[in-house]
């Protein structure tokens, strides 16, 4: 929706937005806890009242919309969906992919043991609890310290349900220091961090799970086991960008964000193909993504009125860089390029560093970087050079 | 009072309950649990075996090469997707002394066609697999099924034709008058019946122990797997084994039917005939093993993994045969593999033994196809018809597998019908792609419940016991219970 506004903005006149459940605004419509907004809007907001201000926009702008509609296959130029009033083959000479992403599961963790009923991702969870209105389980213990397994504690505890603990593979959360805060320290749950569950017990229902401390290699050490009852367990151990279309539409990819390889108009390998949002790369807040949605809206848009594209320079991860969006720029940059990354590692005093070759390009302080915070770097147009290859990397004391 | 019961509504006893549907007879099958397939025959690799495996003479190689030759017509018959993707058995260098004794074996057996490749042919027709191998042994004949899919269409047809599935019911007990079979005790009561064919897996010599029949042993044996995204279908052709050893043929790489690639199993003596758990040592060996025939398997790929128990039998080949003891008890024991590629050999055999006791006549009219909608399968504008038929069939609930609210909504209605989630997932791949349901799950819920006229809170994943919710939420927090 986000891209959809903006292109209307930009005077995009024809525009279609297909969406596969029975409403708009996606995973936001399970998120009735706050803190959506604050910097797009100044505000703090729940998920489905951030989703509202952008459907009641697109009403106002009378921007179609297909909802119940699956898009099946994509080529570049046209998408093939399908829905109850049959399969639609749908032209268009832009295609904005906004598909955001899905959860990790137990399968992709390997976690043994039996495979009851009452395992679910904390997504899944959100889902049932929030919109389709059942309790899950009563008493659980929640895998993984992301940001949506932080919230399902709190949305757990506040429906009567004893959340036992949240175990975290990692001696650090990949959760925002609010929702920690907010969601466990308030309500007197448990954060152990460096653990994780390494068997799952009970055969037709969940009876209960066994953590483990894991040692630096993150293997479980032996003797650390200890055993917890629990009828439920949530797994909040990543999210994966969703890109089986970008796929079949021939997109290259960044095996490191798991999204398309986009310039900065977020514009794919392939011609009139842009990406934006959890597609491209797991956010932590959807300001960001709406941010990133105008700007491949502009990207599409500017593609309409010209279709051509210029030289594109590549921008690689360097030390301490897990990935960089974009991962290319188009050169000369007409305008300022926004840079988001993420740290390998906490980080205090971080020092980001953009080179061409050996020479600087751009030196930007941090207080301190965290892997579960998105960095933003803003590059001025005038300081990227018309050719070469470009760096970004990352300097500081370790955490 | 029922002509045959069947105990057991997995492979063996859905082939059983087919062959006999096609006779003048009321049978009945009982099962413990919630759907057909439950055990052995839902956990395993899936093969039709070529036939070189097991030792010449025994009724394992005799039913393996029949079966194998039967099921390309039968799943043509039964609509059950077959893949005739060939077996290789790979050898290092030193080590080609042992295919020849493969060979020897298979040629002894009858296994149409086998032949020994050299290292570029084996390269050439598996461009992935370890660099080091020196040869294979190559069964053009060998394929793959779902073994799940093939119960289910047994069993189908079966019903249709008349036979009746009392599922979640357990015998507890064998009744018999002057040593012939009375009929069972079970938990949803007394059945009469004349003949009673046990086919109850890794539970069968107990069930023959109890009877009073002549006494065998089973071992189970668990098998740990690892299923990979389909996203990499073409990345193994053949199913590929290791040189097998006295236990077991090893953990191989093969695709599945529906172009996963599956690694698996691990052989494992075990003591509880129902713990099908998965252990972090089992799915270690798995990974090692599966590196070792292709070293670049993609690991990170894996979006499941699952266990399986086999029905060891101690003294290595099937049991199936009449008690001389009692009269009316047929055994189908210690189907381990290659049970699946034998199952419709056993069943022919098991209609002669039940011809040796009681009068069959054919009947005159049954049915012998099925057909299944898959709309996954379809071009898209084949999918228009369907949709123009029933809008359901335009609704996807299952975004990863591409699954419509039509399909589930005919999963749960007609014979031998999914009562159960998992019972959805079998029969139509709803949940069981990448997201492994994570985002399917709570509207297949209310799918269910809609269909099976009950409430959410009383669906269940797999059977009683095995609720997805714990209740509504309610305002005073907790749930309710329903």
């Amino acid at each position: 929706m986000g891209a959809a506004l903006e292109a209307r903005r930009l005077g995009v006149g024809d525009i279609l937005v297909i969406e596969r459940d029975k409403f708009l605004g996606g995973i936001l419509q399970q998120c009735i806890h706050n803190g959506f907004g604050l910097h797009l809007f100044g505000e703090e907001l729940t998920g489905v009242e951030y989703a509202q201000r952008f459907i009641d926009a697109m009403q106002r702008e009378g921007i179609a919309v297909m909802t119940d509609t699956m898009v099946m296959e994509a080529e570049p130029g046209m998408v093939r969906a399908v829905n109850a009033d049959g399969v639609h083959e749908i032209q268009a000479r832009a295609i904005i992919l906004a598909m955001g992403c899905r959860e990790r599961t137990r399968g992709a963790i390997n976690i043994p043991g039996s495979r009851p009923a009452g395992v679910y991702t904390a997504g899944a969870a959100q889902r049932l609890i929030n919109i389709e209105g059942f309790l899950p389980g009563r008493r659980a213990v929640i895998l993984g310290s992301g940001d949506i397994g932080l919230i399902m504690a709190r949305r757990l505890t506040l429906e009567g349900a004893k959340v036992e603990a949240v175990a975290e593979i990692m001696p650090w959360s990949n959760g925002l220091a609010r929702n920690i805060a907010q969601c466990l320290d308030d309500f007197n749950i448990p954060l152990l961090l460096s653990h994780t569950v390494v068997e799952i017990h009970g055969h037709k229902r969940l009876e209960g799970v066994t953590l483990a401390r894991v040692d630096d290699n993150l293997q479980p050490i032996p003797g650390s086991e200890r055993y917890i009852p629990c009828d439920l367990l949530l797994l909040s151990v990543g999210l994966i960008p969703e890109n089986e279309l970008s796929r079949q539409l021939g997109v290259a990819m960044d095996p490191v964000s798991q999204g398309p390889v986009v310039d900065q108009y977020l514009h794919t390998s392939v011609d009139g193909v842009f990406a934006c949002g959890n597609v491209v790369h797991v956010h932590d807040l959807v300001d960001f993504v709406t941010l990133e949605s105008r700007r491949a809206a502009a990207g599409a848009a500017r593609w309409l009125a010209r279709p051509k594209r210029g030289r594109c320079i590549p921008l690689k991860a360097g030390d301490n860089v897990s990935y960089v969006v974009p991962q290319r720029i188009s050169v000369p940059a007409e305008e300022d390029v926004t840079l988001l990354l993420r740290v390998r590692r906490p980080l205090r005093k971080p020092e980001f560093i953009l080179r061409s070759g050996e020479e600087q390009v751009l030196r930007r302080v941090r207080p301190v970087a965290l892997p579960a915070e998105m960095v933003e770097i803003k590059v001025p147009a005038a300081a990227i050079p018309g050719a070469g290859e470009l760096e970004i990397l990352c300097r500081g004391e370790k955490r | 009072m029922h002509d045959v019961i069947i105990i057991g509504a997995g492979i063996v006893g859905c082939a059983a309950a087919y062959s006999l549907s096609k006779y003048k007879l009321r049978v009945l099958v009982v099962e413990q649990g919630p759907d057909v397939a439950m055990a052995a025959s839902r956990a395993n690799s899936g093969i039709i075996h070529a036939g070189y495996d097991p030792p010449p003479g025994t009724l394992m190689a005799d039913l393996n090469v029949q079966g194998n030759a039967m099921y390309p017509d039968l799943c043509r018959k039964l609509d059950v997707p077959f893949r005739n993707n060939g077996s290789l058995v790979v050898a290092r260098e030193g080590e080609e002394e042992q295919l020849e004794e493969l060979l020897r074996r298979g040629r002894a057996n009858g296994v149409p066609d086998l032949a020994i490749l050299g290292r570029d042919e084996v390269l050439n027709r598996e461009p992935n697999i370890a660099k080091d191998v020196a040869a294979a042994l190559y069964a053009p004949t060998a394929g793959l099924i779902s073994p799940w899919e093939m119960t289910l269409a047994f069993a189908q047809v079966a019903a249709v034709n008349g036979v009746t599935f009392r599922f979640n019911t357990r015998v507890t007990g064998v009744l018999t008058e002057d040593d012939r079979i009375a009929g069972l005790e079970t938990t949803a009561g007394r059945l009469a019946a004349r003949v009673v064919i046990n086919a109850a897996g890794v539970h069968a010599d107990l069930l023959a122990h109890m009877a009073g029949a002549e006494r065998y042993e089973i071992l189970p044996r668990k098998g740990q797997y690892l299923l990979l995204d389909k996203e990499l279908d073409g990345w193994v052709k053949h199913t590929v084994f290791p040189l097998p050893n006295p236990k077991s043929k090893g953990v191989l790489v093969l695709p599945t039917v529906d172009g996963n690639i599956l690694a698996g199993p691990t052989a494992e003596d075990i003591l509880d005939r129902e713990d099908n758990s998965t252990t972090r040592e089992g799915l270690a060996r798995v990974r090692e093993s599966a590196l070792q025939l292709f070293p670049d398997l993609p690991l990170n790929r894996v979006i499941s993994s699952f266990a399986g128990i086999r029905a060891v039998p101690v003294d290595g080949d099937f049991i199936i045969r009449s008690s001389a003891r009692i009269w009316g008890w047929i055994d189908a024991g210690g189907i381990q593999s290659p049970g699946l590629t034998a199952a419709p050999a056993i069943a022919d055999k098991l209609i002669r033994l039940v011809a040796g006791l009681i009068p069959l006549q054919p009947r005159e009219e049954h049915h012998d196809r099925r057909s299944t909608l898959r709309l996954r399968e379809l071009p898209l504008q084949e999918r228009q018809r369907w949709i123009q038929r029933n809008p359901l069939y335009g609704r996807i609930i299952c975004r990863c597998e591409g699954v419509s609210e039509g399909e589930i909504v005919d999963a749960l209605h007609g014979p031998v019908s999914a009562t159960t989630l998992d019972g959805v997932k079998q029969r139509t791949r709803a949940g069981a792609g990448r997201c492994q349901g994570g985002f399917c799950q709570p509207r297949l819920l209310t799918i269910v419940a809609r269909e099976l006229g009950i409430s959410p809170c009383a669906v269940t994943k797999a059977g009683p016991g095995s609720p997805l919710v714990a209740g509504r939420l309610n305002k005073g927090g907790a749930g309710d219970e329903e």
